[in-house]
């Protein structure tokens, strides 16, 4: 995702990490971390479990101290000015920071006084915040008797209290249902619509691609790749058309027919798909399809493959990442397409 | 994407005193919601001393003589309130420990460390609530005492003065407490500590016996620590209006712990928090 204005090349670094490292005893935590975030841009920091995501952004909010390297937000550095940088942070961690005892309102009150805003201040802010996340009818209970996805919402809420320009979000949606993580993506979007830097993790590479101007892929307590979500795609080659047969006797003939439209064929004879590179040129799908018609091959499925952030993990991790996470997201997707249309 | 940039908003007040003092507050309000909305919280100041006074009262108040220390009546009660309200204090000041430790099991205290706020106000709310706690706790044993016989003839003054030692004892070990619940990995093990330490130190002490029927050396012992020296200073200004001679290091006592562990709990937290 791409806003108009954003991305000039002078604006200004606000979150700015070299070299992190973190050891947890024999844990390896973060291996030399360095990442970047001008103003008003978003990075989604992606990766699977144990990466050393959330150390990273405990790093960087003052929650943690480095074993080596350093880091600023906002121009502090966060080891020896974190009440300079806690002033200007929103920070919704992994797991929801959140008084269980304390109502909604109670909770969203008390930040903005620990905030220093004047009590009314902090009452109005709190009112429209419950408003603006749609919490008002939960408002006046404890957070005890909150579902998961309402006290993200609040926990998200919390860290907005002070209209932060800079907000960590460590998995912002982890454990949402499909509605609840459109929902959060929505709020996200229009959060960083009025120039917010943003800097959030996530096991989800569709979010990475919807929500960031940037992506930086961490593994074992590395990065180990980056750019926009069409550079890691490009990385992994293009795009490729896509031929499902109807009978698996015809992918012989299939093949020879693809290998005249474009070179060296792949076949996957489980799936009774071939599959070929193309370089582009918009006719040649219905070309294909034609030839193979031609030739008496019975097509079930054709289409031009784009390479999804999963084809990037799988080329640069060496690994699928979670086919549970893998289900998850596809269910997102689809649900994404229905409400579009 | 060259220069660092600084602010784009305003800085923050820096921590000043005032800011120390309303963060304070915020932290003793969100313990008095904690109180209000789980009210056996207070059980360890409400219920126990109150079996504890009338306990030790009628079983054991036919069978200890407290030779002539037993106020106006001569009766034990005179004698057993003082050690019951210090033990009650003791237990209590350590007790902040457990519940500093249920805190920091909790994602509450994250929080708290991403805000500009004074962070030693997450320890000073703590202790000071817990000073509250202690004086609920002394109101309560007050009233059930007299009820039974207790006859402060130490008068307003000598009463005020007993109720100050105790709350100091008591802020003093509730930053004992801190230390301890910043150190231990959960609540349990603090609370199977506090057992251990703190009831055999009440038992060799004056609260409940007169140190002179103990065994010589455990005598010795019994006179010179604190919890004897404490009870004897509230003994004193509860029943004969004056400080007797416990009151100067049972003060000092107070103070040398609070100037011990009010940095230790404040560093020993700090370093919990950032790991
Ligand atoms: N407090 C800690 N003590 C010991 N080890 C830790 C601690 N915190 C993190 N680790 C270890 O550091 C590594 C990185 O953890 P981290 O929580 O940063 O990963 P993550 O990318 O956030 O993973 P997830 O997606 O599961 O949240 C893991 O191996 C983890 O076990
Ligand atoms: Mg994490």
């Amino acid at each position: 995702m791409t806003r108009p204005g954003s991305g000039s090349p002078t604006d200004p670094i606000m979150i700015q990490a070299r070299g992190l490292e973190k050891h947890f005893g024999e844990t390896h935590a973060l291996r030399g971390i360095d990442l970047e975030v001008p103003e008003g841009r978003i990075l989604a920091v992606l990766g699977p479990n144990g990466a050393g995501k959330t150390t990273a952004v405990r790093i960087l909010t003052t929650l943690t101290h480095a074993d080596a390297g350093e880091a600023n937000v906002a121009g502090f550095d966060v080891r020896h000015h974190p009440a300079e940088v806690r002033a200007r942070i929103g920070v919704t961690g992994q797991f929801a920071a959140l008084d269980e005892l304390l109502t909604g309102r109670e909770n969203l009150e008390m930040i903005g006084r620990l905030y220093h805003l004047p009590a009314a201040d902090a009452r109005r802010r709190a009112g429209e915040l419950l408003a603006r996340f749609d919490m008002e009818e939960a408002a006046n209970r404890t957070v005890k008797t909150y579902s998961g996805g309402m006290r993200r919402r609040l926990d998200l809420a919390g860290s907005l209290v002070a209209e932060p320009p800079i907000l960590f979000l460590d998995e912002p949606t982890t454990g949402l249902d499909p509605r609840g993580r459109l929902g959060m993506w929505q709020l996200i979007s229009e959060l960083v619509a009025d120039g917010t830097t943003l800097l959030l993790t996530t096991q989800y590479l569709e979010e990475a691609d919807r929500l960031a101007d940037e992506i930086a892929v961490m593994d074992h307590g590395k990065v180990i790749a980056r750019g926009t979500a069409n550079e890691l795609k490009a990385r992994i080659g293009g795009e490729r058309l896509v031929i499902t047969v109807a009978r698996p006797e015809q992918l012989q003939t299939a093949t020879g027919v693809l290998s005249r439209i474009a070179g060296d064929p792949q076949l996957d004879e489980p799936a009774r798909q071939v599959s070929v590179a193309v370089a582009g040129g918009d006719g040649i799908l219905t070309r294909a399809v034609r030839d193979l018609d031609a030739a008496g091959v019975a097509v079930d499925d054709a289409g031009v493959h784009r390479p999804t952030l999963d084809d990037v993990f799988l080329v640069l991790t060496g690994q699928h990442p979670d086919a549970e996470i893998q289900a998850e997201a596809d269910a997102v997707a689809r649900e994404r397409e229905q409400v579009r249309a | 994407m060259s220069a660092v940039t600084a602010a784009t908003r305003p800085a923050p007040t820096d921590a000043t005193a005032m800011t120390w003092l309303a963060d304070t507050w915020q932290m003793i309000w969100r313990n008095l919601l904690h109180i209000r909305r789980t009210p056996e919280l207070l059980l360890d100041v409400t219920l126990s001393p109150i079996m504890f006074v009338l306990l030790f009262n009628f079983v054991f108040g036919g069978a200890i003589s407290v030779r002539g220390q037993g106020g106006s009546s001569g009766e034990y009660i005179n004698f057993l309130m003082a050690g019951i309200f210090v033990q009650t204090i003791a237990f209590a000041g350590i007790y902040t420990g457990v519940l500093l430790a249920n805190d920091l099991k909790s994602g509450m205290i994250d929080r708290f460390r991403s805000l500009p706020m004074a962070q030693s106000s997450v320890l000073t709310g703590r202790t000071l609530t817990d000073v509250l706690r202690a004086t609920l706790a002394i109101a309560i044993m007050w009233i059930v005492g007299m009820l039974v016989g207790f006859r402060p003839s130490g008068g307003v003054v000598g009463s005020a003065a007993a109720i100050g030692v105790m709350l100091l004892f008591g802020f003093a070990l509730s930053w004992v407490g801190v230390a301890m619940g910043a150190l231990v990995r959960t609540p349990e093990a603090l609370q199977g500590i506090i057992f251990a330490a703190v009831f055999p130190l009440t038992f060799v002490s004056s609260a409940f016996v007169p140190t002179q029927s103990m065994p010589g050396w455990l005598a010795w012992f019994a006179d010179r620590q604190p919890m004897t020296l404490v009870t004897n200073t509230v003994r004193s200004f509860t029943l004969q209006g004056d400080p007797g001679p416990t009151a100067i290091p049972a003060i000092l006592w107070s103070l040398g712990v609070l100037a011990v562990c009010f940095p230790l709990g404040l560093w020993l937290y700090g370093r919990r928090t950032t790991q």
